[in-house]
């Protein structure tokens, strides 16, 4: 007999080690679910963690108002099916209390940052699962699985908790909070390969359809109620399907004929585009933009 | 099947360690275009005379304006064998925290030597910290090889006077790579310009390495990490401790003992979602249902009648030191150890240890920050563990500072104190 795990299986028990070590010091955590290929993952490993019993924290959709039908209808019959509570915290609603005003562009990913912290601390939330990879982009490589956030949820890159062995350090004031990130050593490519293993349902807009697109700033943007032809742009029908699941008005879709789990492995993995370069137009600003939203207590 | 390998890397701030990252990746297609496009970009606009396959590893602001990396990266690639988790820590002086936490789940160490200056002080540090660490296996790539003419003679005595080093250290597996990560030479194929090097490429040794052995299969331990208790109808009676498999290999009808209380059961089943299994080894994550009703809880140890564990108060150990306020004796500290959480009195500073000459300093009143140690400690109650060098899980510990709960120490066990 030869004790050893596969990658897959190595990586399954590392997050479902850090979803019980969360369970068992923090008082109140949640988990931050978009219905994102990434927080359907999370969202298997939690169930998987804790069976037979439910899981033991609420999940938090942070809803932009900019959604793909598809995901919403997902997210709900999932909560539903695992019997946990959903709490929906509205970038809208911080709109209308003017806690943040719209941006140019109608863009909300920014302003989920406000709404993010102003949910958090109003449930007392001290612990919140996120689904971010540190292969997706440089910023996030430097994060630690527990990363820590101060009375106003920002992160210090250069004055992170060292982390030792599987040893966590869940220590934290009032007020302050941990992010958590069990995905963190999953790659795109990885969690293709495991929901394709495990069979998981997502949304059907991550397999190929057909749809009408402009093409903007070098990526295909779907036509409808966020994104209508500006100037020139002249809609029309691809086979395509997403990387990524965001707001809607910056999430690009990518041409591709993947109708099956298998067929979106192979595209991942023959891939030469990173699927935020691909597909996120909130990256595209500069550099550090993804640093500089992580410091003000992004995702 | 692909495996999954952690390693570690270590170098000089000019060594090449970021280029020969960005090299492995690039070379096994890891580096996507757009990330290329984007570090073509910057290096354009800085001047430099070719891409600076560094940027794709230093991704923060200060440290692509510093042109140095200030924290541990953490980089992934794969090739059909395996899936590798790289841990790319600085390798400058002052960042010695960094290169411990990189170090500490790594299988592998790869540390930088610069051909033309040869083995530096950095490089005994790095090869010491990876030893200290426990890393099973050492490669040290001789980096630069296209600047001293590929010649031969300067990579055999770079090799002797490594390994007249590493002697002194508790190195079990010591490999040596001629390598220019500029140019790929040995990188991922074995290259033409250094016909008299006769091993492997370091990607195809990164490939081969045996690492399922490293684990410790023989001595059964279970840190008992959470209890499920479901509550429900269909699970009315269900009581299942999950963890970690931190050694050994637990099957179902194994004879064990709860620590602390001591009691014996047998182990009723061993739960995971797809359905119970027929053994539980390390890193698994199981839920172990035992056939008696015992009080156990988080903390708990499940180990063997005949094999169990250390229980004390008293340890004693080597400590990292990771903060700027100083360790002295007399210090009061949160311990995590395993699943238990307490607070630990550092009792002695028994001595400082130079890590450039590994001399002990044994009137040493303090260590400060990037210093390492052996110490005395008395902890609030028992702990279950085992020396360091017989199993990483069950013999490493974390010190956390009580009033900045700032992770502050990383200690290794070398047994009780007296």
């Amino acid at each position: 007999m030869v004790y050893e795990l596969t990658d897959l299986r190595a990586l399954e028990a590392e997050s479902i080690h850090i979803f019980r070590e969360v369970a068992a010091e923090f008082e109140r955590p949640v988990l931050l679910f978009s219905g994102g290929k990434d927080s359907i993952v999370m969202l298997r490993l939690a169930e998987k963690a804790f069976w037979p019993r439910r899981i033991p924290f609420p999940v938090m959709h942070v809803d932009t108002g900019h959604n793909f039908d598809e995901v919403l209808a997902f997210r709900d019959k999932r909560v539903a099916e695992l019997g946990v509570r959903l709490v929906v915290a509205s970038v809208q609603a911080s709109i209308d209390t003017g806690r943040v005003a719209e941006e140019p562009g109608g863009m909300r990913n920014r302003l989920q940052t406000t709404t993010l912290l102003d949910a958090l601390s109003e449930h007392g939330f001290d612990a919140a699962f996120g689904g971010a990879r540190r292969d997706e982009e440089k910023a996030r490589a430097k994060e630690r699985v527990y990363s820590f956030r101060d009375d106003f949820g920002q992160w210090d890159p250069k004055n992170q908790r060292p982390e030792l062995w599987n040893l966590y350090n869940s220590r934290h004031r009032p007020g302050e909070h941990i992010r958590i990130f069990p995905l963190s050593n999953w790659t795109e490519l990885d969690i293709w390969r495991f929901i394709a293993d495990e069979g998981i349902e997502i949304p059907s807009i991550y397999l190929s359809h057909t749809r009408e697109v402009v093409r903007r700033d070098g990526m295909l943007l779907a036509t409808g109620p966020f994104v209508t032809p500006q100037g020139d742009e002249e809609p029309f029908k691809a086979s395509v399907r997403y990387r990524t699941v965001g707001d809607a008005t910056c999430t690009g879709a990518v041409e591709s004929s993947a109708t099956t789990l298998d067929d979106i492995v192979a595209e991942v993995a023959a891939t030469r585009i990173t699927e935020r370069g691909a597909t996120r137009a909130d990256d595209r600003f500069s550099e550090a933009a993804m640093e500089d939203r992580k410091r003000e207590g992004y995702f | 099947m692909s495996e999954l390998l952690r390693l570690a890397t270590a170098g000089s701030v000019d060594d090449g360690k970021s280029t020969l990252i960005g090299r492995l990746l690039y070379d096994s297609k890891q580096i996507f275009e757009d990330q290329l496009e984007s570090i073509e970009r910057v290096s354009l606009a800085r001047g430099d005379q070719y891409v600076d396959l560094a940027l794709l590893t230093d991704g923060l602001r200060a440290e692509r304006e510093q042109g140095i990396t200030i924290d541990v990266a953490y980089r992934y690639f794969a090739t059909p064998k395996r899936k590798f988790i790289i841990a790319d820590t600085p390798g400058h002086v002052q960042y010695t925290r960094n290169m411990v936490t990189g170090a500490s789940t790594a299988d592998l160490a790869m540390i930088l030597v610069d051909a033309r200056k040869g083995v530096l002080e950095q490089s005994r540090r790095h090869a010491f910290i990876a030893s200290l660490l426990r890393i099973p296996h050492l490669v040290v790539c001789v980096n630069k090889m296209d600047l001293v003419g590929y010649d031969a003679d300067v990579f055999e005595r770079i090799k002797d006077e490594f390994r007249a080093f590493a002697m002194k250290l508790d190195v079990t597996d010591l490999t040596f790579v001629p390598i220019s990560a500029l140019n790929g030479d040995n990188v991922v194929q074995r290259s033409g310009n250094m016909g008299w090097y006769e091993g492997p490429s370091l990607l195809h040794q990164l490939e081969e390495v045996h690492v399922a052995s490293d684990r410790n299969l023989i001595d059964g331990r279970f840190p008992v990490q959470y209890v499920i208790r479901p509550m429900s109808t269909d699970h009315h009676d269900y009581r299942g401790y999950a963890g970690v498999v931190a050694g050994g290999v637990f099957k179902p009808g194994d004879e064990v003992v709860v620590l602390p209380s001591g009691f014996a059961t047998t182990i009723e089943r061993i739960d995971m979602f797809d359905g119970p299994v027929d053994e539980a080894f390390p890193p698994m994550s199981v839920t172990l249902v035992l056939a008696d009703d015992l009080d156990v809880s988080r903390g708990d140890m499940i180990s063997r009648p005949h094999n169990q564990p250390t229980v004390g108060q008293d340890v004693d150990a080597m400590v990292c030191w990771m903060a700027d306020t100083p360790l002295r004796a007399g210090s009061k500290l949160a311990i995590k150890h395993t699943t238990r959480s307490a607070r630990a009195l550092v009792r002695e500073l028994r001595y400082r240890l130079d890590i450039n000459t590994l001399h002990r300093v044994e009137d040493a009143e303090q260590l400060v920050l990037n210093e390492i140690g052996r110490v005395a400690l008395r902890t609030t109650v028992p702990l279950f563990y085992d020396e360091y060098r017989r199993n990483r899980m069950t013999g490493s510990f974390i010190l956390i500072d009580e009033v900045t709960n700032s992770t502050v120490g990383a200690g290794m066990i070398l047994g009780p104190s007296a």
